[in-house]
């Protein structure tokens, strides 16, 4: 590096040059950015390139964990997934899952951030309780929540029999496991999407606000024909990001109904695709799923730069 | 009669004047509630005995505040080892993360030569694909090398810088060109234009980086999971997950434990807010 700095002296005429295509480069600039990025190069081909190479060998293969045997079997694995009802069943889950999600969640958290925003005392305060369990560690929360899902000793189940309702047996009944997992999860990461509304709401200029008061606007038509439109960018983004994410929940599944639930009600894909690999040793089918979900999600990101791509409202 | 009809007036023009809406205030607060219940309630069921536990109607206040079942966290699983584990890992993530991404954002936005859109490029479809298409091969690499159960296997799979590298390069690009110049003709190098002048006038981003980056790692579950098998190296989410299968129902002890797995979070977060706010309007508006 000392022999760079050397170089490197506002000297310009012991600096070599170095004609690239039209520009000119100095060398030991070149050689300085260059190796600058050497760390960031190697990580990425140890833990991008090459995994995503082998992750489609792998799903050509039966490479199987347990008995060590791999060979070669073309698209049996995606065959075998398109026709394996568990796969579908994740897969159908996490859709479930999403547009639950997508519905309660956002409309939840644009509702609290609207609100936030207007005049009230302790402002800062509330958006902290709401911003909270987005920071506590997820393992930590599901704990929590585990004793409230409990049949025997549960808040919930004791809330429901104080109110005289029959009780229910939340994480592990098919019914109510999805649902208890969507409570959770709304709980867990609404204030994610308040925060995000909320810095879009204070982005939007008091003066429209005051010009359609002045009018006589009511707070519902103020919200409709100006605050929802200029928040469009933002809707956008929270929409394909809460189903994106959708695709990629584990940890809650994991830590609150290891199995996938009572009749694999709460396997999602992630955790099928664990399943295969880890309990199973699948490597080869699991990492053909991977593939599929990769599809899934490349697709949605690409609706998500569409919509970006479109013009958002302009005011001005 | 008449002083009811003076103060009605003054009233709707105190309303205008201090502007806050109470009813608004009231719903809001009754949602914080539910927000905050499940915290209260970890809390103080951390104290409780387990007749507490199992008490119906729920008791909320614990009949004796029993510190014991802290002490019982530690009997059950090597909490401290997992603590630790769960500190090294994140510190070392944390730090690889920061040092590769200054150094790649400084030299993408700094310095001048060829080739930097296509290792732009290439970083950033790296964020295409989610960690769990990777996972399997990663997972299958790090068996080869023989780094299952070890902390070379749980941390540099992780190491991934390229947001990072991204958030850091806004910032960057936002030093002026004159400052870098002049600092070159005071006979500063490249290396010295980095820690003189691009880290000090990038502290703000680079601390919010920090923050991001060490949240991740800290909760990191699934990655973990994966590569251990033996007690000593699992780290904190991990081993809470197994000390709720191994203490069936005893929930003030995984109280307990969670409330001391969430306690540094929690610190950083009465400290940090405002970081952590703006690192997620700022990740949510780039990415």
């Amino acid at each position: 590096m000392s022999k760079s700095d050397s170089a490197a002296q506002p000297v310009t005429h012991t600096i070599r040059k170095v004609r690239i295509g039209r520009n000119t480069y100095s060398v030991p600039e070149i050689a300085v950015g260059v190796l600058l990025l050497v760390p960031s190069i190697v990580f990425l081909v140890f833990t991008f390139v090459i995994p995503v190479v082998q992750v489609i060998e792998l799903s050509l293969t039966n490479f199987n964990m347990a008995t060590g045997e791999m060979s070669f079997v073309g698209l049996n694995n995606y065959r075998y997934l398109l026709e394996n009802d568990r796969f579908w069943l994740s897969m159908w889950n996490t859709c479930k899952y999403s547009a639950a999600k997508l519905i309660f969640d956002t409309s939840l958290a644009l509702f609290i951030a609207v609100q936030l925003d207007k005049n009230v005392p302790l402002k800062k305060f509330l958006r902290s309780t709401y911003f909270a369990p987005v920071v506590v560690p997820m393992v930590a929360s599901s704990l929590i929540w585990i004793w409230f899902y409990d049949p025997q000793v549960g808040p919930f189940n004791q809330i429901l029999s104080f109110l005289g309702l029959p009780q229910l047996k939340w994480l592990y009944h098919e019914n109510t496991a999805m649902i208890s997992i969507l409570i959770f999860s709304i709980w867990k990461g609404l204030g994610y999407n308040v925060v995000l509304f909320l810095s879009g709401l204070q982005n939007i200029s008091d003066s429209y606000l005051e010009a359609a008061r002045l009018d006589g606007a009511s707070e519902w038509k103020l919200f409709w024909k100006i605050k929802f439109p200029l928040l469009r960018p933002i809707t956008n983004f929270v929409v394909i990001m809460c189903i994106i994410n959708s695709f990629k929940v584990f940890t809650e599944i994991n830590v609150m109904t290891p199995d996938g639930g009572p009749l694999g009600s709460t396997l999602l894909i992630v955790n099928y695709i664990y399943e295969q690999a880890f309990t199973n040793g699948r490597m080869g089918r699991a990492s053909a799923a991977a593939l599929l979900l990769f599809i899934v999600i490349f697709i949605l990101t690409q609706i998500r730069s569409a919509m970006d791509a479109r013009k958002s409202v302009d005011y001005e | 009669m008449s002083k009811q009809k003076n103060t009605e007036p003054l009233r709707i023009r105190r309303k205008h004047l201090n502007g806050y809406q109470w009813y608004v205030f009231v719903m809001l607060s009754i949602g914080a509630l539910f927000m905050l219940f499940p915290f209260v309630w970890m809390i103080l069921s951390a104290f409780k005995t387990k007749a507490d536990v199992y008490a119906y109607p729920p008791r909320w206040i614990p009949s004796e505040w029993k510190w014991e079942n802290f002490a019982k966290v530690f009997d059950m699983i090597p909490f401290w080892r997992y603590y630790f584990n769960s500190i090294l890992t994140s510190v070392i993530e944390t730090v690889l993360q920061i040092v590769i991404s200054v150094f790649a954002a400084y030299s993408i936005t700094k310095l001048n030569y060829p080739g930097k859109k296509l290792f732009l490029a290439f970083m950033r479809s790296s964020l295409f694909v989610p960690t769990v298409v990777t996972m399997i091969p990663m997972y299958l690499l790090v068996a080869s090398l023989g780094w299952l159960d070890s902390y070379a296997g749980i941390i540099f799979p992780q190491v991934t810088t390229a947001f990072t590298t991204l958030l850091l390069m806004s910032y960057f690009d936002s030093i002026p060109k004159d400052l870098v110049d002049s600092a070159k003709l005071d006979g500063c190098g490249y290396f010295r234009v980095l820690t003189r002048v691009i880290v000090p006038n990038a502290k703000g981003a680079i601390s919010t980086a920090t923050l991001f980056s060490f949240l991740g790692n800290w909760k990191s579950y699934t990655w973990p999971l994966i590569v251990t098998t033996k007690t000593e190296y699992r780290t904190l989410p991990i081993g809470l997950k197994y000390l709720m299968q191994e203490s069936s129902s005893e929930y003030q002890v995984m109280m307990a434990a969670s409330l001391m797995a969430i306690l540094p979070v929690l610190i950083i977060f009465i400290f940090c807010e405002k970081q952590l706010v703006r690192s997620i309007t700022l990740t949510g508006m780039k990415s």
